[in-house]
């Protein structure tokens, strides 16, 4: 425990004292802003012209119309990110040996793994917390349901973690931190885009690949539901890919 | 304190390390010599519990480097050929990160913090980052981080390459200093290291053992027949003659001189002579003029030469 809290502070300080986690938290930030401002914008627009049109205003709600396409549009900004934080965890220590000194240390790989993993879920956790403002604002000027504003945070959350642990994964494998960027970036598109196909593939595999889809299952969180299908499925993918950088660790030691 | 049996490491095809076995006892300081890709580093690196071997096995500190890796390391310190530490760190957080990885409570680091700082003369970079240091401090950091731990066995792989002279006798001074308590393995492909810190050497060559000595003992295995260089002003036939004429001497090879007018020998001499007085006498006899007479000293390239022809 002692070691794996080591090992987190100190990957933490290199987020912190380096430029890249303010870097990637002001791009975030910045884009979730733009995001946000133009989907509130549209839905004031929207909102005076159903003044004139009861049956519109009916359909209107904040939860449809801004936080749900809000969190849409987060979540294809951190398929971006979020691969630029997990990159170098493991191929900066290959490229410059320091690997060679910590598996020399008394620490075990998992020690090593849940160190890091944690280091980025921090800094992604930050990351989205800066952008609290956003439903604040709503607090201040309307009453947004408060359900979707939760879930909606919690499957973000959720869904940035499987891209953190697919990206320590691809990190692993290498020493190149584009390689491992860009593995990553596919990676996580193709689990976004996965249930494009469904509509014209036969039922049986549709329903496997729009159930490996991430952004179904960001959907339902979105909308204010948390559905333990949902849970599970993160949860899955995520320890799928630490267990799978475990075993890329100790093979390395047996191949290298 | 360090227990190797059949030791081989294979790399696809290739064998690195190939059924090495050696014991080495407490206390001692053992010199692990060997040319460039001999399977020094793969040794090392199977011993501190980096890489298990392939076939066979080692016990470091009563422990078995395959299946009880982590007691093995919590046993050592070892300090890699590059050193490889952390740039953005400062010297007082990376030793504060390598205690706590190496399980040492508060109390405890920061009593062998302050030890290992003023032991290996870094206290006045202390609060600087590592990447701003000069190569000889980071040397000493990476030496401070072995120690960190007391351990029982260091392994230290080419600790003053890429030093400069002063630094090199500063790190060996300090080598030096931890004889007797602990067991200290040092790879190196100079041999007046081993000579000068060392009372044991094991050579590797092409991933085998094949020699286990004390150094003085490493002399011998280019034969023991002395060798002199010696310089002289005049003609090449005529000092060589003079030279032949001696009693003792073998045999007498023509080496480069950069100066006109100057001659450079290497003479062997019969095994167990010793003509280096009688060679004097005769040129000062012939009226040659005797500029310098050297022992020649025995080089790794020697010794290798002799070690392997025998092994072939």
């Amino acid at each position: 425990m002692g070691k794996t809290y080591a090992l987190y502070r100190r990957e933490l300080a290199y987020y912190f004292q380096s430029p890249v986690a303010y870097a990637v938290i002001a791009v975030f930030v910045l884009l979730a802003g733009y995001f946000f401002y133009n989907l509130l914008g549209y839905f004031n627009l929207t909102s005076i012209q159903a003044m004139q049109n009861p049956l519109q205003a009916r359909s209107l709600s904040l939860t449809t119309s801004v936080l749900q396409p809000l969190f849409g549009n987060m979540s294809a900004v951190l398929l971006l990110l979020l691969p630029l934080l997990t990159m170098r965890l493991f191929t900066e220590e290959r490229r410059s040996g320091s690997a060679e000194l910590l598996f020399t240390y008394p620490v075990t790989d998992w020690n090593v793994i849940m160190g890091k993993f944690l280091a980025a879920a921090t800094v992604y956790g930050v990351m989205l917390a800066m952008t609290l403002p956003c439903p604040a604002l709503l607090y201040y000027f309307s009453t947004p349901e408060t359900g979707a504003v939760v879930s909606g945070y919690l499957g973000l959350f959720l869904m940035g973690i499987t891209f953190l642990a697919m990206g320590m994964f691809f990190s692993s494998l290498g020493d190149s931190q584009l390689v491992a960027g860009a593995a990553t970036f596919g990676c996580g598109l193709l689990f976004l885009i996965v249930g494009w196909v469904t509509p014209f593939v036969s039922p049986g595999v549709g329903a496997v690949l729009e159930q490996l889809s991430i952004v179904r299952h960001l959907d339902a969180f979105a909308r204010g539901v948390i559905d333990t299908n949902d849970l599970v499925f993160y949860a899955n993918i995520t320890v799928f890919f630490l267990f799978l950088c475990a075993r890329v660790l100790d093979s390395a030691r047996w191949r290298s | 304190m360090i227990e190797v049996t059949g030791l081989t490491k294979h790399f696809g095809p290739r064998t690195a390390v190939d059924e090495v076995s050696f014991s080495i006892g407490q206390g001692e300081i053992v010199g692990f010599l060997g040319p460039n890709g001999a399977g020094k580093t793969t040794t090392l690196r199977m011993l501190t519990g980096f890489l298990p071997p392939s076939v066979g096995s080692a016990r470091v500190a009563g422990f078995d480097v395959d299946t009880q890796s982590m007691q093995v390391r919590s046993h050592i310190g070892y300090l890699p050929e590059t050193v490889p530490i952390y740039r953005d760190l400062t010297v007082a957080y990376y030793l504060d990160f390598v205690g706590r990885l190496k399980g040492m409570p508060r109390a405890r680091r920061r009593e062998r913090t302050a030890e290992v700082i003023h032991a290996c003369g870094i206290e006045d970079v202390f609060q600087q980052r590592i990447g701003t240091l000069s190569r000889g401090y980071r040397q000493r950091v990476g030496l401070a981080q072995a120690l960190l731990n007391d351990p029982e066995v260091l392994f230290l792989d080419e600790p003053t390459v890429g030093l400069d002279p002063r630094q090199i006798v500063e790190i060996r001074d300090l080598i030096r200093s931890l004889a007797g308590r602990r067991t200290v393995v040092l790879s190196t492909h100079i041999l007046p290291e081993v000579s000068l810190l060392c009372r044991r050497v094991l050579i590797i060559h092409r991933g085998r053992l094949i020699a286990d000595a004390r150094p003085e003992e490493l002399q011998s295995h280019t034969g023991d027949a002395l060798r002199v260089d010696v310089e002289a002003r005049g003609e090449l036939a005529a000092v060589r003659a003079a030279i032949e004429s001696v009693e003792g001497v073998a045999s007498v090879a023509g080496l480069d001189s950069a100066i006109a007018g100057i001659v450079r020998l290497r003479v062997a001499a019969d095994s167990g002579a010793d003509p280096r007085e009688a060679i004097a006498a005769t040129l000062a006899a012939r009226n040659i003029g005797l500029r310098s007479l050297v022992t020649a000293s025995v080089t790794l390239e020697d010794v290798f030469v002799q070690l392997v022809t025998r092994e072939n």
